[in-house]
């Protein structure tokens, strides 16, 4: 007996509530962008310069004679929390503590580190620091940048590949889907305020990656289904294509998934953040392949007419053997 | 109907060996490690078999712990202290022509210019003139037809300043001197595989896997090295020769199995060299010429005049860099090193002589500690989670496809040893997201499979026969999969081309992952089918 995520023949209309799955995409992309304005991004040190220190002990945290201890450094901006993770023993205690850059310095003074520790050193003499990391302004200024370009220039490369290799509107409906995909992302991270740097954007990628990967596949059969159903309505044509896919999409979803929450639980702390980017993405792109990139795909229309013009016909040379 | 020619099949499986014999380092990692390292040290050792390959995946910082630093080399520095070796030169000359300019006094300036005021304003366009003759044309690789000066009058005061083409050279020699002493400092520590890397123009990447902290990879890069010019006794081809009373025996830096007696004490140091550029010499071969300043000069020309005929070594950090013939006494302090060069042996010649000390001073604009506890409990975590991924993966694939699934498995397998295999075959870098692009390439890569298998339940509805079903799923599945794949890879590259560190081995394992996932689920699994169809030739199949 084999596993079977949907039934082999499905005929589920995708499109009876397309006002309402529609309508909360679009509410959700407001949502994001006005959290992501409002709340905003916790963005790491990454791409508002500063430093960042893990710290390791075989005491328990106490963020409050942490952050008593640094107060006479006159840092600014000091934010201190404890890390938890289900692979820690019962003496490990872990916690970040991020500073901000130092007013007036392009680059990274190695003082101001060794005063942080000197003084953590302090409050628990059995602190260690597994990883410190500090980036000067200059370079988040422009680590911001290149991120910024990375997630345009994926767009517009996938914008111009997909309208190549099938139509316009497709391409149109595709990018909306991805760009459906980063807002929520981006929104989700401002909601739960979980860290922003390099490795996210990269998950960004991934999740553009992904989606289209998904949203490709749809419109593939779309497109074989649009030449053989030539007089079926469009609406038609995609419920029958998503339908066809329907398992297709599951299981892939599925696997990778559960890659992903294998990734999320044991992965360790590290890389919680960027797992967790990826796992929402895959979440949310197979929404958007589905509900958005279809959607918009059937309100542009599409070309039907996949005859080529026939060469015997209708030109204006008299057919000689007719 | 489902054939491979028999040609596709050995190329297929060859493939897959190769993969997976490149891949099999990997899986004991530090014996390797320990047998490369003696290999590399000149140890004989023979704790892994000589005809298994070798190669690794490297480990990234975030996996083994380490420092790294960014470096912006303060290219602005040098163009002070060229203008500085300028002036005796153009006060010479302005000198020799007293006459027609008058008297001549330097007088503040930016530290870039050089500004002389000149004390007869009708002999200005004459004082031009003569400083003019002193512009060389700029020396690059490109070879642009510029010249290294631009002189003005601004009144009764002559203004001289680097050119533009000449700045850039500057610049791009300073980062490039900056670059390659810091790399023989760093190796001078023996660490292993360090990353030295030039990043835009004048920044510098330095990774150390496993040194303590970025502040102790900043205190090497900052002691000075020490360059030498001493007098040869012998050459010879063994390191224990005997070497007399005040001298010593040297190893040649790129001639192995030379070494060089030389004496101890050297005629002139480092300290004592101003600049050396590549050039051509009299008959238009590469060549370079270098500079000392006025003691060094008198010292070097003293003892090339009474040693004509006879080697010098110019030694740096206790290797000889070369050891030229003395063709003629060097007066002045100046002095070309002529020889079977290239351009570019010139050029780097010239990064040699000049690499005793740091050109410019360096900003360090980003710098980050991993300890090594980390590295190593991030990749437990990162193996326990491959594993769990992977169980996970199989176990749904055959509970989905029965037999088809074990194949798509057997093909996930093939494909997670080609990406390593690759990995180690073309040094890449593992890093931390690296390893969660592996974990979602596993995910993903059963996608191809899972196109062709449900496209094939799909034709068996209509189709006549199995065989002709699975031909047509995977004709049918290929447009979507390769599709889906290039975009997929399109993103694998625009994050190689734009990201930095551990993102970009993020992109790397992505970017393989895709081509193996590919290449696995199309051929190997086909394969495995068509095999499989041939010895049972099944009336019908369940998919």
């Amino acid at each position: 007996m084999r596993l079977r995520l949907v039934p082999d023949e499905t005929h589920i209309d995708f499109f009876k509530y397309r006002y309402a799955t529609f309508g909360v995409s679009v509410v959700a992309m407001i949502a994001s962008l006005i959290l992501w304005l409002t709340v905003g991004l916790n963005f790491g040190i990454d791409f508002r310069g500063g430093t960042t220190l893990r710290t390791e002990s075989s005491v328990a945290v106490d963020v409050g004679a942490y952050r008593d201890a640094m107060q006479p450094l006159n840092l600014g901006d000091v934010s201190i929390s404890e890390v938890f993770d289900p692979s820690f023993g019962p003496d490990k205690h872990v916690a970040m503590i991020r500073v901000q850059a130092q007013d007036g310095q392009e680059s990274v003074a190695t003082d101001t580190v060794n005063r942080i520790e000197a003084a953590l050193q302090q409050v628990d003499s059995t602190i260690r620091f597994t990883s410190v990391e500090s980036v000067g302004p200059k370079v988040s200024g422009e680590l911001i940048q290149t991120a910024f370009i990375a997630v345009g220039v994926s767009l517009a490369a996938i914008l111009f590949y997909i309208w190549l290799r099938f139509e316009w509107q497709f391409s149109v409906g595709a990018v909306a889907a991805l760009f459906h995909d980063v807002l929520l992302t981006v929104g989700i991270f401002s909601l739960l305020q979980i860290r922003f740097d390099l490795a996210t954007i990269a998950a960004l990628l991934t999740i553009i990656g992904y989606s289209i990967n998904d949203t490709v596949v749809i419109f593939d059969r779309l497109r074989e289904n649009l030449r053989k159903y030539k007089t079926m309505p469009l609406q038609d044509v995609m419920n029958l294509s998503v339908n066809e896919t329907l398992s297709r999409t599951l299981m892939t979803s599925g696997t990778t998934l559960m890659a992903l929450i294998a990734l999320l639980v044991l992965g360790g702390d590290v890389i919680r953040g960027f797992v967790f980017a990826i796992t929402w993405g895959v979440v949310v792109g197979t929404y958007s392949s589905v509900y958005v990139a279809k959607n918009i795909v059937l309100w542009l229309g599409v070309k039907r007419d996949w005859t080529k013009p026939d060469a015997n016909k209708g030109n204006q040379f008299a057919n000689i053997d007719a | 109907m489902l054939q491979i020619d028999l040609w596709k099949r050995i190329l297929i499986w060859l493939v897959v060996a190769a993969g997976l014999l490149l891949a099999l380092p990997n899986a004991f990692y530090s014996r390797v490690e320990g047998h490369n390292d003696a290999i590399a040290s000149g140890v004989e050792d023979s704790t892994w078999p000589s005809y298994l390959p070798t190669g690794l995946v490297n480990l990234g910082l975030d996996l083994r712990g380490g420092a790294h630093l960014l470096a912006e080399v303060r290219v602005a520095d040098v163009y002070e202290s060229r203008m500085k070796g300028m002036w005796p030169e153009i006060r010479n000359r302005l000198r020799d022509a007293r006459e027609q300019v008058g008297t001549i006094r330097l007088v503040e300036g930016k530290p870039d210019e050089l500004r002389v005021r000149i004390g007869d304003a009708d002999g200005m366009a004459r004082a031009v003139q003569l400083v003019r003759d002193l512009a060389r044309p700029v020396t690059t690789l490109t070879g642009a037809g510029a010249s290294d000066i631009e002189v003005r009058a601004e009144g009764d005061i002559l203004v001289v300043t680097l050119s533009e083409a000449e700045r850039a050279a500057t610049d791009d020699r300073t980062v490039r001197q900056s670059l390659e002493i810091i790399r023989r400092r760093i190796d001078e520590v023996g660490t292993r595989e360090p990353t030295i890397q030039r990043q835009g123009a004048d920044r510098i990447l330095i990774q150390v896997p496993g040194i303590g902290s970025a502040s102790e990879l900043k205190q090497i890069i900052g002691t000075t090295a020490q360059l030498t010019f001493q007098p040869v006794v012998s050459r010879t081809a063994s390191a224990d020769a005997s070497a007399g009373p005040g001298q010593e025996v040297l190893p040649s830096l790129d001639e192995e199995g030379v070494f060089y007696i030389l004496e101890d004490t050297p005629v002139v140091t480092g300290e004592e060299l101003v600049d050396a550029q590549p050039s051509f010499d009299q008959n238009g071969r590469p060549a370079v010429t270098f500079r000392f300043n006025p003691t060094g000069a008198r010292k070097f020309g003293d003892y090339t005049a009474a040693n004509i005929g006879n080697p010098f070594a110019i030694v740096l950090d206790d290797e000889v860099i070369s050891a030229p013939v003395i063709q003629s006494h060097i007066a002045g302090g100046s002095g070309i090193i002529t020889g079977n060069f290239s351009v570019e042996e010139s050029t780097n010649l010239a990064v040699l002589l000049r690499a005793g000390a740091l050109p410019a001073g360096l900003d360090f604009l980003e710098e980050r500690t991993i300890g090594p506890e980390l590295g190593a409990d991030s990749i437990a975590a990162g193996k326990l989670a491959c594993i769990v991924a992977f169980a996970g993966v199989l176990i749904f694939m055959v509970a989905s496809y029965g037999l088809f699934g074990i194949f798509a498995n057997l093909a996930l397998l093939a494909n997670v040893g080609l990406i390593f295999g690759l990995l180690s075959m073309i040094g890449a870098t593992l890093t931390l997201p690296g390893i969660a692009g592996i974990v979602l390439t596993i995910g993903m890569a059963v996608d191809a499979n899972v196109l062709v298998f449900e496209r094939i339940r799909e034709e068996l509805k209509t189709a006549r026969g199995p065989a002709r079903a699975i031909e047509l799923g995977y004709d049918r599945a290929l447009s979507a999969i390769v599709d889906a794949n290039i975009t997929t890879f399109m993103i694998a590259v625009i994050l190689f081309a734009l990201g930095s560190g551990p993102v970009r081995g993020f992109s790397v394992t992505l970017g393989i992952g895709i081509v193996t996932s590919v290449f696995t689920a199309i051929w190997v699994t086909r394969l495995l089918i068509v095999m499989w169809f041939e010895r049972r030739r099944p009336k019908t199949i369940e998919v």
